[in-house]
């Protein structure tokens, strides 16, 4: 017999972390005085504990941290890939192109439309009357085409070019190396800039990941809550038809779907949750069925609450432990799947920044394999930080880990 | 008796270490045991007295746990030293380990057979029919009746005394040099516990073996031990033979441990106060289904034409066996699980009112359960805690006279009212129970259920709150329905008494006069299991 069959009994008689009762029963416990404060915004032990625990796991903190930067900075795209300054100052006024569009009327165009920066003839008027512009640091916007390639879609990274690639270039009728803007990985065949494209992508990826896995929980912990604790036939009932609903071929209704509906990203987002809600289901009705006989569940009905005051302040926290350990495996798998709509060609409509566009991009285009290792280095880094996260997470609510 | 040395502890000390915080849980203990010994470890829970035992079998959370100091030296050989690959084979065949909670302590999955042969594979190589007979052998041994039928059971099919003596004879089939005894009857019925007490005795005069019992009941320390080590706080602070702690007790500890009976001092009984509670062939009985249409083919009575009555400011006893229909009783008569017949509670019929219209009824009727530990919810603050139903029945009292209340009401069970914004983590078991004392007194309910509230607590603490709650009751005069298997709890508080066996009343009347005079053999059983330790002739009572 080893230590993990011990009863429980036994195991909670000796579990670190929960302190032996060595006070004399009679004796009030502790030295706080009458006036004393309720202990307002401090982390209770155990989430000390779990925060601890989530620290101890280096890799999945770490992992944190470098999404956390990745996502913020992602969502910052607009001021780190713009085809349009951040600001510019022309004759004593200020305009933010990149809040507000200005026709090109006040930038000493006729036209009336609204002002393309990028247009060679609009940069000569503002360089000659001294304006101040501030521009992103790279110069495309997920949608710019790159009118000065160095070749033929999709062109090189420029930092790639070699002699024999300027020659070319300069025999063809394409821009000239030394004239070039710099492309970090290249552009894609319609000659879009792939670092901006990319970074919108990993945004909208993210976005929907999050949106997708904070709804789905709430139907789904929702769903799991009621089943739980009514049990009977709502519980049976509601099996039921989930069994029914996740035997529902997922892809080939959503292909239905997609030839009837423009598919964008809120009505990907309705069609993946009629699917991804049930997944906590099961759990949160588990927690439930075991939480109901509890006997502070007991004696909270004795008092005569409500149920669902009941579900929400007492039942809930217990769930919230499973479900949040569960939480970054359900983004990755959102994340996942839109990205593999997107790679098949049923995800976002066309020219809509996404990885999984890239990732098609790449097995179409083998001869430019910058299009391919992007996309695929990118997929792999964020699942990467999601699982370890998911596995730090996991660590930092299971009682049983301790670190010596 | 040879005064051969089985096992010798010095200086052994157990330290835990968690997220960089160190706890010492036993300092410095030092015993022996002498072949075929009975050495009893006596202390309240926390006291280190099951970390002792479990570092004898090196089975404490490593490396969380660690050895400061010390030895375990049997046989000549130091246990604390041995490499894993040795002390597997010392586990399970020169020490075997006997637990507390048999419901939890056998693989569900396994037959009784594969359970004990597992061990005797392990140790002797046996298999097929010597390993079979072994079995058989003790399973006699622990007295099963028919062990060659019992070979194939599943644990679920055996009762919680069964499957103790299941237990017993897993740590028996190798014919240990010691067994240690984890509280094996803690989790049972007083009149099972007599009986593998009894067995136990018997095994180790029989076989010669040692044993180390840990228990916290000093009446079977009395019943089966030789000498005793008192533990507190992880200190060992007194041993001796039985005898000579019982009679001259030196550590002040042990003194207020032998003085712990709660003593006898009943309210009584009020046949002229008006009558809170009044139940007429009370049933509960869960539907048994069966087929493909859930068809009802027969009924589980938990609680079968239950009729009693209770008066103001008396305490009604319930007592019985687990099993016994008593704590389904307590719920029923609070409406917390359906019932049928008549449940008329201060002249008003609450059977058949809906949730809502049984919410201002809750008001006056409360109940406290036995576990400390479960029935508070670990994620609230004490104060939200007791404040939880005034808000339900209070809604318009403003927050900070509710406050007072819950200051007034945790002044009430004894507690420091500024711990009220601690958690229920931060307290002990006897201070969590008078929380949820405290919970349900903060209503000013007229009638509290005291679901067992002393049977998870250390006897010292027991006493202390059956003093408490006797005080309560003459400070407001409430009316108690006192669930238990402790009868000399129930002693100590109820005026009139009812026994329960499988769902109706075996007899009831008079406490006092139920005690001296018990009218049925099941009664008579019951009591001497309970004062005792004695077991009761055949087939009165169950295994």
């Amino acid at each position: 017999m080893d230590a993990k069959t011990l009863p429980k009994s036994a195991r909670t008689a000796i579990e670190p972390g929960i302190p032996p009762e060595l006070k004399p029963d009679s004796e009030p416990a502790g030295p706080m005085g009458l006036n004393a404060l309720p202990r307002g915004f401090e982390f209770s032990p155990i989430n000390a504990r779990r925060w601890q625990n989530f620290k101890n796991n280096r890799r999945g903190f770490w992992s944190l941290w470098i999404f956390l930067v990745l996502f913020v900075l992602s969502l910052c795209a607009e001021f780190i890939a713009n085809d349009k300054p951040l600001f510019i100052h022309y004759e004593g006024k200020n305009f933010f192109p990149v809040f507000f569009t200005y026709p090109d009327t006040d930038f000493g165009d006729v036209l009336g439309t609204a002002a393309d920066y990028r247009d060679p003839y609009l940069q000569k008027f503002l360089d000659e009357h001294h304006a101040i512009e501030i521009w992103a640091p790279i110069r495309f916007s997920y949608s710019t085409i790159n009118d000065r390639p160095p070749s033929a879609f999709p062109s090189k990274p420029t930092w790639l070019l070699n002699a024999s690639d300027c020659d070319f270039a300069a025999k063809n009728g394409y821009s000239k190396c030394g004239t070039l803007e710099y492309n970090w990985v290249g552009t894609d065949d319609q000659g879009r800039d792939v670092l901006a494209r990319l970074i919108y992508g990993f945004r909208v990826s993210v976005l929907f990941g999050l949106v997708l896995t904070i709804v789905s929980s709430v139907i789904g912990v929702a769903a799991g809550a009621v089943q739980g604790y009514f049990g009977g036939w709502t519980d049976l009932l509601f099996q039921r038809f989930i069994e029914v609903w996740t035997s529902v071929p997922e892809l080939y209704l959503l292909l239905i779907i997609s030839s009837v509906l423009v598919p964008g990203f809120f009505v990907l987002l309705g069609i993946l949750l009629l699917f991804s809600w049930v997944r906590l289901v099961g759990l949160v009705r588990a927690e439930f069925l075991r939480g109901r006989n509890f006997e502070y569940i007991q004696a909270a009905r004795a008092l005569g609450v409500s149920n669902r005051v009941i579900m929400f302040r007492h039942l809930l926290p217990n769930a919230m432990v499973a479900t949040m350990t569960f939480l970054p495996f359900v983004m990755s798998s959102s994340v996942m799947t839109l990205t593999a709509l997107d790679f098949l060609g049923f995800g976002l409509p066309p020219g809509s920044p996404s990885l999984g566009e890239l990732l098609s991009q790449g097995k179409a285009n083998v001869q430019a394999p910058w299009l391919g290792l992007t996309g695929f280095f990118t997929v792999a880094l964020m699942l990467s930080l999601l699982i370890f996260v998911g596995e730090a997470v996991r660590d930092a609510f299971d009682p049983r880990k301790t670190y010596a | 008796m040879s005064r051969e040395l089985c096992l010798c502890v010095r200086d052994l000390s157990i330290a835990f270490r968690s997220g960089g915080r160190e706890t010492l849980a036993v300092d410095r203990v030092s015993f022996d045991i002498v072949k075929g010994e009975c050495l009893a470890l006596v202390g309240e829970s926390g006291s280190g007295k099951s970390a002792t035992a479990l570092s004898i079998m090196k089975l404490l959370p490593y490396p969380a746990a660690y050895h400061p100091s010390g030895s375990i030296e049997f046989h000549g050989r130091d246990l604390l030293q041995l490499p894993e690959r040795e002390m597997r084979q010392v586990r399970g065949d020169d020490i075997t380990i006997v637990f507390q909670e048999p419901m939890t302590s056998l693989n569900p999955l396994h037959t009784i057979e594969k359970q004990i042969g597992e061990i005797l594979l392990l140790h002797r190589g046996l298999t097929g029919a010597p390993a079979r007979a072994r079995t058989i052998e003790v399973l006699t041994q622990v007295g099963i009746p028919d062990p060659e039928t019992r070979l194939n059971s599943y644990p679920h099919q055996l009762s919680g005394g069964q499957r103790q003596r299941v237990m017993i004879a897993m740590a028996l089939a190798n014919e240990p040099d010691l067994l240690i005894a984890d509280e094996p009857t803690t989790a049972l019925d007083v009149t099972v516990q007599a009986q593998i007490i009894a067995l136990l005795k018997d095994i180790q005069a029989r076989l010669n073996m040692s044993l180390l019992f840990i228990t916290h009941d000093l009446g079977i320390v009395r019943k089966i031990a030789q000498r005793v080590c008192v533990m507190k706080d992880g200190k060992l602070v007194e041993q001796g033979t039985v005898e000579s702690v019982f009679n001259s007790p030196q550590h002040p500890y042990t003194r207020a441990l032998l003085a712990a009976e709660p003593k006898p001092d009943p309210a009584p009984p009020q046949p002229d106060a008006p009558v809170i509670l009044e139940t007429n062939e009370l049933k509960v009985w869960f539907p048994i289904t069966s087929g493909l249409m859930r068809k009802v083919v027969g009924h589980v009575k938990a609680c079968d034409g239950l009729s009693l009555t209770l008066r103001k400011g008396e305490t009604l006893g319930v007592v019985g066996e687990s099993g016994s229909g008593k704590s389904t009783l307590g719920r029923a008569i609070l409406r917390l699980i359906s019932s049928d017949g008549p449940i008329v509670f201060m002249g008003q019929q609450l059977q058949g009112l809906r949730f809502k219209e049984m919410r201002p009824f809750r008001r006056d009727m409360q109940i406290v359960f036995q576990d400390p530990y479960g029935s508070l919810s670990p994620r609230m603050s004490v104060a939200d805690i007791i404040k939880e139903g005034l808000k339900v029945h209070f809604p318009d009292v403003p927050d900070r006279q509710r406050d007072e209340r819950v200051v007034q009401a945790l002044t009430d069970v004894g507690l420091d009212p500024a711990t009220r914004f601690r958690f229920p983590h931060e307290f002990s078991g006897g201070q969590r129970q008078r929380i949820a004392v405290a919970r349900a007194l903060v209503l000013e309910p007229s009638f509290i259920v005291l679901d067992e509230p002393t049977s998870a607590l250390d006897m010292v603490i027991q006493a202390q709150m059956v003093d408490l709650l006797r005080d309560l009751q003459k400070r407001h005069n409430l009316t108690y329905l006192f669930i238990s298997h402790d009868l000399r709890v129930v002693a100590a508080l109820a005026s009139r008494l009812l026994v329960m066996r499988h769902g109706v009343v075996v007899e009831s009347g008079e406490a006092a006069e139920l005690f001296r005079n018990p009218k049925t053999d099941y009664t008579r059983a019951l009591f001497a299991a309970a004062f005792n330790l004695e077991t009761a002739p055949e087939g009165v009572v169950e295994q």
